[in-house]
C-alpha cells in the first residue's frame, strides 16, 4: 500500500516534474523567442528610424551651418528688403497718402517685404539643390544609405529654419518704424512664417526635383519670384484689382502669406479700412497654405523618389 | 572571394548604348582598373554598381548584395569618390567627415577614433580646422578619399580620381591609393582615361563604346603588343609604309602623321630598317609598348584623342561659374 502510495506519488511528482522539464522549458524559450525575435524586429525599426531621423538632422544642420557662416549671404538678403523699405517707403509714402491704407505706406508694405524676404531665401535654399545634385554635397547625401524622404524633410526644415531666423531679423526694424510688436505677435508671426517658408520651400524643391537642367535655374528663378513677388499684395491691396490679376494672385502662394502677416502686425483698424486692406482671415489664410504645403511636399517627395 | 560580380550589365539612354552587355569580377583585395576614353560607359557603370542608376538587366552584386534591390546595404559597402568635388566647401574637412559619418550611422566614438587616422593617411591632419575652400584641387581628391573611408567600406570606387591635377599630385594620389590597399587590404575599383595609371592596377578592363574588349593584368595585355615599337615619321608616308611592307613583311599602322611598326627585338631592327630602305626619314623612336599601344591594338584609336571632350569642356564651364 505504502509503495503503491508511494508509487501514486511518483507518478505525480514525475507528471508535475514532466509538465516542469519537458513541456514548459520549450514553451517559455518560445515565448523567449518570440518576444525576443519581435523585440529584434521593433529593434531593428529603432535602428532604422533613428537612422533616418539622425539624417534629417544632419542635413539640417549642415544647412544652418552654412547659413551662420556665409555673412556676406545674410548681409545682402538683409539688404534687399531694407532697400525696398527705405526707397519705396519714403518715395511713395508721400504720394500715397494715409488716406489710401489707413495706416502709412510704408507700414503696409512692412509685411509684405518680411513676407518676400522669407519667400526669397526659402525658395533660393531649396531650388539651389539643382546645383548640388550636379556638382556638390548632393551627390554624396544621394549614395548615402537614407531614404529620400529624410533628404527632403531635412533640407526642407533646413530652408524653413534659415528662412524664419533671417525673417525674424527683420522684426527688429519695426519700433524704427512705429510698429508695435509685443511677444505674442512675435510668436504668432514667427509660427507664420515657419508656415510660409514650409509651404515655399516644398515649392521650391518640387520644381528641382522637376527640373532637367541646371541652366534652366536662373530662368526659373527670374520667372517664378518677380511676379510672386509682385502679384502677392506686398506692393498694394488686393481688393480692388482687375479679374485678371485677382485669379493670379489667388494662385500665389504667397498672396496668402502677406495677408496673414499683415494682419498679425496691423492691428487695431477699423472695420471699413480693414475690408481694404485684408483679403481672407487670418485662419483661412493659415488653412490654405496648410493644404498648399501638404500637396507640393507630398509630391515633391514622390518626384524626388522617382528622379533619383 | 569576389566582391564584386557582374553579369550581363546592359544599359541604355535613348538609342545610345552607354553599356552593353558586360560581364566580370573583382577579387577582394584587388585594384581593379576600367580604362577607356571618355564616353566608354565607365561613369555609367561606376554609377550603376554604387546604386545611383538603375541596370536595364544584368545583375550587379556587391559585397554579397544585389545593386538593384539591396541598394542601402550596398551603400553601406562601399566608399565613393566622384569625378567632380562632392565637398561641401563651406564646411572644414572635419565636418565634411562628419556629416558623411552621421550619415552612414557611423558611432561617434568610432569616428573620433578613425577620424585621425584616415586624417593623416592622406595627410591632411594638419589641416583638419580649415574651411575647404582654401584646398586645392589635389587637397580636395585627398579629403574626398579619406571621407569614403571613413564608414570602412569594402570596396572603394574612385570615378577618374586623378582627372584635371597635375603630374605631382597625381602621382601623390597614387601613393595614397597603394598605400590604402596595402595597410587595409582594401578592394579599389577605379576609372581613368590615364594610360599610364592604368599600370598601377593589378587587373585592367579595357572598354570602349560600352563593351569590354580586353580583360587581363598590365603585363600581359601589354605582351598582346608584339614586342618593341618603333614610331617613323617622314616626308612620304605611303611611299615608307609600302616599301617596308614590301621589304619586311611587317604590318605598318600609319596614325596621327606617323608610322607605328611593332617588332621583336627594336634595337637589332633598326639598323637592319635604316640599311635597307631607300625612301627618306625625317625621325625615329624606339620603346617598349604602352598601355596607349595596347588601346590602339585593340580599338583601333588612340585614347587620348578623345580628351577634351563636350562633356569635360561643359564640366569646367560648371566649376568656373559655381
Amino acid at each position: 500500500m505504502s509503495l503503491r502510495g508511494g508509487a501514486i506519488a511518483t507518478t505525480r511528482q514525475s507528471h508535475v516534474l514532466y509538465i516542469l522539464i519537458k513541456i514548459l522549458p520549450p514553451l517559455y524559450l518560445c515565448g523567449i523567442c518570440e518576444i525576443a525575435s519581435l523585440h529584434c524586429v521593433t529593434l531593428a525599426m529603432t535602428i532604422k528610424i533613428m537612422n533616418e531621423l539622425r539624417a534629417i538632422y544632419t542635413i539640417w544642420k549642415r544647412e544652418s551651418i552654412r547659413y551662420v557662416r556665409d555673412k556676406a549671404r545674410i548681409f545682402s538678403t538683409l539688404l534687399q528688403p531694407l532697400m525696398f523699405l527705405v526707397i519705396f517707403g519714403a518715395g511713395l509714402g508721400g504720394t500715397l497718402t494715409k488716406g489710401n491704407f489707413g495706416v502709412d505706406y510704408i507700414i503696409f508694405m512692412y509685411p509684405g517685404i518680411i513676407a518676400m524676404n522669407v519667400m526669397g531665401i526659402a525658395f533660393f535654399s531649396t531650388v539651389s539643390t539643382v546645383w548640388d545634385r550636379e556638382f556638390g554635397f548632393l551627390k554624396e547625401i544621394l549614395v548615402a544609405p537614407v531614404s529620400r524622404t529624410s533628404i527632403v524633410v531635412g533640407k526642407i526644415s533646413g530652408a524653413v529654419t534659415v528662412a524664419s531666423t533671417q525673417a525674424l531679423l527683420l522684426l527688429a526694424l519695426a519700433p524704427f518704424m512705429g510698429i508695435h510688436l509685443n511677444i505674442l505677435i512675435i510668436i504668432k508671426l514667427f509660427l507664420f512664417m515657419i508656415l510660409l517658408a514650409f509651404a515655399i520651400s516644398g515649392l521650391g524643391l518640387l520644381i528641382a526635383s522637376l527640373m532637367k537642367t541646371t541652366e534652366s535655374f536662373g530662368v526659373i528663378m527670374q520667372v517664378m519670384i518677380f511676379p510672386m513677388f509682385f502679384l502677392s499684395g506686398a506692393f498694394f491691396p488686393l481688393t480692388n484689382v482687375p479679374a485678371w490679376m485677382m485669379i493670379l494672385s489667388r494662385v500665389n502662394p504667397l498672396t496668402y502669406g502677406v495677408d496673414g502677416m499683415r494682419q498679425i502686425i496691423i492691428t487695431g483698424l477699423p472695420v471699413e479700412a480693414a475690408q481694404k486692406l485684408f483679403l481672407y482671415p487670418v485662419y483661412t489664410n493659415v488653412l490654405i497654405l496648410l493644404v498648399f504645403s501638404a500637396v507640393v511636399v507630398s509630391v515633391a517627395t514622390l518626384a524626388f523618389n522617382k528622379r533619383s | 572571394m569576389d566582391i564584386i560580380e557582374v553579369k550581363n550589365l546592359t544599359k541604355k539612354f535613348g538609342s545610345l548604348t552607354a553599356v552593353d552587355n558586360i560581364s566580370f569580377a573583382v577579387a577582394k583585395g584587388e585594384i581593379f582598373g576600367f580604362l577607356g576614353p571618355n564616353g566608354a560607359g565607365k561613369s555609367t557603370t561606376i554609377s550603376i554598381l554604387a546604386t545611383l542608376l538603375k541596370a536595364d538587366s544584368g545583375e550587379a552584386i556587391i559585397n554579397g548584395f544585389n545593386a538593384n534591390t539591396k541598394r542601402n546595404q550596398v551603400r553601406k559597402s562601399i566608399g565613393l569618390v566622384f569625378q567632380d568635388s562632392s565637398l561641401d566647401d563651406k564646411l572644414t574637412a572635419e565636418e565634411n567627415l562628419y556629416f558623411h559619418a552621421d550619415l552612414y550611422g557611423v558611432d561617434k566614438k568610432i569616428f573620433t577614433e578613425r577620424l585621425p587616422e584616415v586624417l593623416k593617411l592622406v595627410d591632411l591632419w594638419d589641416r583638419r580646422s580649415h574651411i575647404v575652400k582654401t584646398f586645392s584641387g589635389g587637397m580636395k581628391r585627398r579629403l574626398e578619399i579619406a571621407r569614403g573611408l571613413i564608414h570602412y567600406p569594402a570596396v572603394m570606387f574612385l570615378d577618374e580620381p586623378t582627372i584635371g591635377l597635375d603630374p605631382q599630385t597625381r602621382f601623390n594620389i597614387w601613393e595614397y591609393v597603394l598605400k590604402l590597399k596595402k595597410e587595409k587590404d582594401m578592394t579599389i575599383f577605379m576609372t581613368t582615361h590615364y594610360l599610364n595609371e592604368a599600370e598601377y592596377c593589378d587587373r585592367i578592363a579595357i572598354v570602349d563604346q560600352g563593351k569590354i574588349v580586353a580583360l587581363d593584368t598590365p603585363v600581359n595585355l601589354k605582351k598582346l603588343v608584339g614586342g618593341d615599337v618603333i614610331t617613323l615619321a617622314a616626308v612620304n608616308l605611303d611611299k615608307l609604309k609600302s616599301e617596308i611592307e614590301s621589304k619586311f613583311n611587317l604590318k605598318v599602322k600609319a596614325h596621327g602623321g606617323k608610322l607605328i611598326i611593332e617588332v621583336v627585338d627594336g634595337d637589332k631592327f633598326l639598323p637592319e630598317l635604316f640599311n635597307e630602305l631607300k625612301e627618306k626619314i625625317l625621325s625615329v623612336e624606339l620603346r617598349k609598348p604602352t598601355m596607349d599601344d595596347v588601346f590602339l591594338n585593340l580599338t583601333g584609336k588612340k585614347i587620348r584623342e578623345e580628351e577634351a571632350s563636350g562633356k569635360e569642356m561643359m564640366r569646367k564651364k560648371m566649376r568656373m561659374r559655381h
